[in-house]
């Protein structure tokens, strides 16, 4: 598994679109931190653009990176090698890629240019989320290739799962608040952010920026609830589960695929 | 025998690539697997390696239950038909990655000279012709002391002279005792090569056996006549039973 995870990571690394990505990470890190009045209001900014390029990036690089290396793959499992160890190999190798992307491309401004002591925790929860929704959306990536030959039927998927994440569950989800407006939906309103790794990660740096007095009634309930050890461990928990379903899925259908 | 099948089964859905190929492959021979595209040559390759899963049948390697265990194909050198590999890596770099997958000792470097790649060590593969790359290949499916060689259209890409160097290559290692399997377009080769040849038609074995059997079987000069002769014996049977 080591040595798959060694050449994927050195693969991807050396690759132009991991250049483009990190650099887009150091410019807008850069200039959110530099001309924001305060560490808050820059992580703030920064926190739209992680959630919603972190799993786009995700998605789409693997979903290229997998697809360019099928015939690859079908030397590699011609070697004496576990299925399972090819399979994780490439997971780990690109999650350690598109991390090491993430930390350079926001780390780096923030050690040069931050230098409030409140931006250290506000950032470091802004990367947690950002390694949370690599982990979930290049698993997802890795997925889709492995079920679909046709490789425009899986960019399609991962677009269309992006969409939704990004846009459309939020949109259903607001309709579904509005339409229920007459019953209590506190716990409504707590299943629907967890269920969806966008939103679970939104609310959690929100949370830790103190900005969760600005969504009101729901921020106060996500504020009681997440703010707990509880509502923490369960947060973390989902966070998990959305990693550990679709690899544990990879894996039952990798060891019976056709190659 | 180093290789057998037993009744190899194989559908995609309601599309039935093999039908019950019974199959066996003994040491120090060059088997050829012809047969039309879509007649089931790669699929039947792909399931001695473990890549493919036969929906029923049975599959040894060295004595080894080759549908399920992984370990077997530490017998076999495998050269996949299309060859591809991870762009920003050097031909150095996935040399050493398959050696250490392998746990093997290998021995790149007669075949590097051979085939002239010496110069494109330390180049990218996204910059390497198809032909160097198809080179490439070659060299990482022979560099390893196997028992067993699979070739997927070895010659494809390759220039006259490489492709001369490649059949020199493959009877030398005949005479090391090795088993060779390979699937070729290019009938010529086949009929140079082979000891043996599997012509595969819609999923079932047509004929198999030694090179100059199936030629006197069809009265035929040269291989090319022979196999055209397996075609129109299949398709007057199909006809008769229409």
């Amino acid at each position: 598994m080591f040595n798959v995870f060694k050449y994927v990571l050195f693969d991807l690394l050396r690759s132009k679109w991991s250049i483009v990505y990190t650099l887009f990470y150091v410019l807008s890190s850069s200039a959110l931190l530099y001309f924001a009045n305060s560490s808050t209001s820059a992580v703030a900014g920064l926190m739209n653009i992680v959630l919603f390029i972190t799993p786009l990036v995700s998605l789409l690089l693997g979903v290229i990176y997998f697809y360019q290396n099928r015939d690859f793959a079908e030397l590699l499992l011609a070697q004496p090698i576990r299925r399972t160890q090819y399979f994780l190999g490439n997971y780990l190798g690109l999650i350690t890629a598109l991390i090491a992307n993430l930390l350079v491309g926001i780390g780096l401004p923030a050690l040069l240019i931050s230098n409030e002591t409140t931006a250290f925790t506000e950032l470091s929860i802004l990367i947690l989320s950002g390694v949370l929704l690599t982990l979930i959306f290049s698993a997802l990536a890795l997925l889709i290739t492995l079920l679909n030959e046709n490789r425009i039927k899986g960019f399609g998927y991962a677009i269309i799962i992006w969409l939704f994440f990004a846009v459309i569950y939020d949109g259903l989800f607001l309709m579904l608040l509005l339409y229920f407006n007459d019953y209590p939906l506190e716990t409504f309103a707590l299943v629907g952010v967890i269920l969806n790794p966008m939103d679970l990660c939104r609310v959690l740096i929100l949370l830790q920026l103190d900005l969760s007095a600005l969504m009101g009634f729901t921020g106060a309930v996500f504020q009681q609830y997440f703010g707990s050890t509880f509502g923490f461990v369960t947060a973390l928990t989902s966070g998990l589960v959305w990693v550990a379903l679709p690899l544990a899925f990879l894996i039952k259908k990798g060891n019976t695929k056709d190659f | 025998m180093v290789i057998e099948l037993s009744n190899i089964k194989k559908d995609f859905g309601k599309h039935k690539v093999l039908k019950g190929v019974d199959l066996s492959f003994s040491e120090g021979k060059i088997y050829s697997i012809l047969g039309p595209n879509g007649s089931g040559k790669t699929t039947l390759m792909k399931s001695i390696l473990g890549l493919v899963k036969p929906s029923s049948g049975a599959i040894t390697v060295c004595g080894k239950d080759a549908i399920n265990d992984f370990k077997q194909r530490e017998f076999i050198g495998y050269a996949p038909q299309i060859a591809r590999f991870p762009e920003n890596l050097t031909v150095n770099e996935v040399i050493k990655l398959v050696t250490s997958i392998r746990k093997q000792p290998s021995n790149p470097d007669p075949l590097i000279q051979l085939f002239e790649i010496d110069s494109f060590r330390t180049q990218r593969l996204k910059n390497l012709s198809g032909g160097t790359r198809q080179k490439v290949n070659l060299a990482l499916s022979l560099m390893f002391d196997s028992k067993i060689y699979i070739l997927d259209e070895p010659t494809s890409g390759l220039d006259p002279i490489n492709r001369i160097r490649l059949k020199e290559l493959l009877l030398d290692l005949k005479q090391q005792g090795k088993t060779i399997l390979v699937t070729t377009h290019i009938l010529h080769l086949a009929e140079q090569i082979s000891d043996e040849l599997i012509f595969l038609l819609e999923g079932k074995i047509k004929y198999s056996g030694p090179t100059e059997e199936l030629m006197s079987m069809t009265s035929s000069e040269n291989l090319e006549q022979a196999i055209a002769k397996l075609i129109q014996q299949q398709t007057e049977k199909e006809q008769a039973h229409v």
